[in-house]
């Protein structure tokens, strides 16, 4: 395995070959926000929190997913990284119906936490206020259309970890929504086994547990990494 | 095998255009009444009545070329047809020479006999539509008679790959989806793509607003693409083929299922051609409405059945296409200028055209013009020649106010600059681009504040939906827009609209997001007045003071 060696931020970082910049910029203490990311599943690089600026190149690229190359000077925090940052994030938040207050989440919040990250003290664009639905019928966890920015993860943990594929995108552009089985109530859906990974991954209190009121919820994405990891090494022991 | 003897003299044959502008216009009805004419006088074997692909003007539809001398008609009904057949009928029956070769004593009740001599048809060249308009769609031997397959045949027996791929280098062909990417380089890095099957794709899937050259090219000439396909597939060393068509295109697609399956009888597709080891199947993939999908990685998304949404390059198609597969994809009128290339030679196409820019490019002429329809014109061609030359202008007399080029992707340019020449470079400096060859004509009387919130309404409703900017930025540029059109936007508001425009610009995941807000930065460019105009009174300092 070869080792390439980049600057980050003015900090020089060597990198195995096929490393991502955002896993470059952690080694070195670097914090680029994230949100669709998650350590385990596949990057697909749709929040475009994580975008940097890479000298020599036009445009701006998701550290998620841009592998290091040699020699390559990255930019991670500079003004104009910071104003798309923060717009982006009030675009989230002006795009459902995130009420802190009354949230599951509130205080354990990935939205909450990068708004926090971004300096966003209120929105410059308009709230649109979405009329969203809310899916109760599953026995135990339920997910509130409102609190949801469209990350994917637990479409893709469901997929890529679980093996159900319980979740999908159903339509488009501003209608987007996640959506169980074939478009059905989740608590129709068969496939689901009830493993809660979807929850666990949720960044936002969209995806929750029923017993868990305002605040209750302490989703732990991170442990699906130590899953990963294990079954990596399973793999690989005969 | 050409069974088809070439008609004799006395044979008169009259062309109905086939296309779907003129279907709608009633001629499919035509061309039956013109069918049942002819029976009727029993004159089938001396007045042929075929369906052809487009005839160009298609704004003046029904249209119908009547040969030898290839007199066009427009506004032609099915209520003229038996008065044309006796018109016909009284040429063919002419004892003298001189009475047969007299202009033709008829005109349709509603419609006129089109000057062929006016600059929309002299000012073209064509060679992407060479055939189209004059052959029948719907019989690969009138394909064959003018020599389609016969390049493929060339390729296959007498050309290696390497120097098919060099040819179309050498005469500096770019895509004519719209980015211009030179389409030599593009077959040389996927004939370099290591592996034993590859896949070339033909994007079809055109979707900008007022955009119709691919679709003439599927309906009336298919088996030119399908040729080129083909040729590309040796090439590149491709044993698959997809074409990625819009489902709104019905014709097209009758048309090239048919193509398809005359060009697999008659073993011009299908293994081992030509006595040669190279085989290519193609198969038809017909979208679901999503303009999305004519993006490149949610086009190979959408054919291996998946939801049709992009994804980041690299990798590029070339390189992990359709299934992982190293992946050619071009576009209907790239694929289009592949049979003449070979055809003529790589010098011959490379004298044709500018500097930076080879070739003719296939343009469709709509809006607030006289003279609609579709024209095919040399690189360099200036903007003033197409539109106000070939188009004549604004009906009614008003003048020009704008071009818009590149659909939902490119942007307006004013009256002032249309002296600036058809080529990918020159368009791209004026914050526009040549885009796949819409060409909206836009006179004094438009609004292009409304213009951009057209577009932008066209972007937010065509968004997947996957990366942030992209599906929320054109709904919260669209909210601008409107706020502008209402006049109660603010010079705060006007700022934050530019603002928002470049942030979405640099930080959406594709091309639809990355080039949504082109229109409202064009429109700022070059009509800023019109949003100024708009802008909400700041109230005086006295007044707010009351």
């Amino acid at each position: 395995m070869s080792v390439r060696t980049l600057t980050i931020d003015g900090r020089d970082v060597a990198m195995a070959t096929g490393a991502t910049l955002l896993a470059a910029a952690r080694e070195v203490g670097v914090s680029i926000p994230t949100l669709c990311h998650l350590e385990g599943l596949s990057p697909v690089a749709a929040c475009r929190l994580c975008l940097v600026e890479i000298e020599g190149s036009g445009k701006l690229q998701p550290a998620c997913l841009t592998p290091v190359a040699e020699g390559m000077v990255v930019h991670t925090d500079t003004p104009r990284l910071q104003d798309y940052r923060r717009t982006l994030i009030e675009m989230l938040f002006t795009e459902g119906n995130h009420v802190c207050a009354v949230c599951v989440a509130n205080g354990h919040c990935e939205l909450q936490d990068r708004a926090v990250e971004v300096g966003m003290d209120h929105s410059r664009l308009p709230y649109r206020h979405p009329d969203r639905p809310v899916d109760l019928t599953h026995h135990l966890f339920g997910l509130d259309h409102n609190r949801c920015i469209l990350c994917t993860r637990c479409v893709r943990v469901c997929d890529e970890v679980e093996g159900a594929h319980v979740w999908d995108v159903g339509w488009r552009g501003e209608h987007c929504r996640i959506i169980a089985g074939l478009n059905q109530p989740w608590g129709a859906v068969d496939a689901c086994t009830d493993c809660g990974k979807c929850v666990q991954v949720c960044p936002t209190g969209a995806l929750f547990d029923k017993a868990d009121t305002t605040g209750e919820k302490h989703a732990d994405p991170a442990r699906l990494w130590t899953l990963v990891r294990a079954r990596a090494r399973g793999q690989q022991t005969p | 095998m050409t069974t088809h003897s070439p008609p004799p003299s006395s044979v008169l044959r009259v062309r109905c255009c086939s296309s779907a502008g003129c279907l709608a216009g009633g001629a499919a009805e035509l061309r039956q009444a013109l069918t049942t004419a002819v029976a009727r006088r029993e004159l089938q074997e001396r007045l042929a009545i075929t369906g052809v692909g487009c005839l160009g003007p298609c704004s003046q539809g029904p249209l119908l070329a009547v040969d030898p001398d290839g007199a066009l008609f427009a506004g032609v009904t099915a209520a003229d047809a038996d008065g044309l057949i006796t018109a016909l009928a009284h040429r063919l029956q002419a004892a003298s020479s001189a009475e047969r070769e007299a202009p033709l004593a008829w005109t349709p009740a509603a419609g006129e006999q089109v000057d062929t001599e006016r600059p929309f048809f002299t000012r073209q060249r064509r060679i992407v539509l060479e055939h189209c308009g004059l052959i029948d769609p719907e019989r690969i031997e009138a394909a064959i008679e003018r020599g389609a397959y016969e390049q493929l045949r060339r390729a296959v027996q007498e050309c290696t790959p390497a120097e098919v791929v060099e040819t179309i280098r050498r005469s500096g062909l770019r895509g004519r989806g719209g980015a211009g990417y030179p389409t030599g380089l593009k077959w040389a890095t996927v004939a370099k793509m290591p592996g034993e099957r590859k896949v070339v794709v033909c994007n079809a899937d055109e979707g900008d607003p007022g955009a119709f050259m691919d679709r003439s090219v599927l309906e009336g000439d298919p088996h030119r693409v399908l040729e080129g396909m083909a040729i590309a597939a040796y090439a590149v060393g491709a044993d698959r083929g997809f074409i990625y068509i819009r489902a709104e295109y019905k014709l097209a697609i009758v048309n090239l299922r048919r193509a398809i399956e005359q060009a697999r009888r008659r073993h011009l597709l299908g293994a081992g051609l030509f006595g040669s080891p190279f085989g290519f199947t193609v198969e038809l993939r017909v979208g679901a409405g999503a303009y999305v999908c004519g993006e490149e990685t949610a086009l190979i998304h959408s054919i291996e059945g998946q939801r049709g949404t992009p994804r980041p390059r690299p990798p590029y198609p070339a390189e992990a296409g359709v299934w992982g597969l190293p992946t050619l994809i071009n576009n209907v009128e790239t694929f289009a200028n592949v049979v003449p290339i070979l055809r003529e030679g790589a010098d011959w196409f490379a004298a044709i055209g500018t500097e930076g820019s080879k070739g003719t490019k296939v343009f469709c002429l709509t809006g607030n013009v006289r003279r609609g329809g579709l024209v095919e014109v040399p690189m360099g061609t200036s903007l003033a020649t197409i539109v106000a030359e070939m188009g004549e202008g604004c009906p009614d007399g008003a003048g020009i106010k704008a071009v818009q080029t590149g659909g939902p992707s490119g942007g307006c340019v004013p009256a002032s600059l249309l002296d600036t020449s058809v080529d990918y470079e020159s368009l791209k400096e004026l914050g526009t681009i040549m885009g796949s060859g819409g060409m909206v004509v836009m006179d004094h009387s438009t609004d292009m504040v409304a213009i951009a919130a057209f577009f932008m309404a066209f972007c937010r409703d065509e968004s997947c939906g996957k990366c942030v900017p992209c599906r929320a930025g054109t709904v919260q540029l669209h909210g601008l827009l409107q706020k502008h059109l209402g006049g109660d936007a603010t010079a705060a508001d006007l700022a934050q609209l530019e603002a928002l425009c470049h942030m979405v610009v640099d930080t959406s995941l594709c091309g639809l997001g990355q080039s949504a807000p082109k229109p409202v930065l064009s429109t700022l460019r070059f009509f800023r007045d019109e949003y100024v105009a708009r802008l909400r009174p700041q109230p005086t300092a006295a007044a707010a003071g009351r």
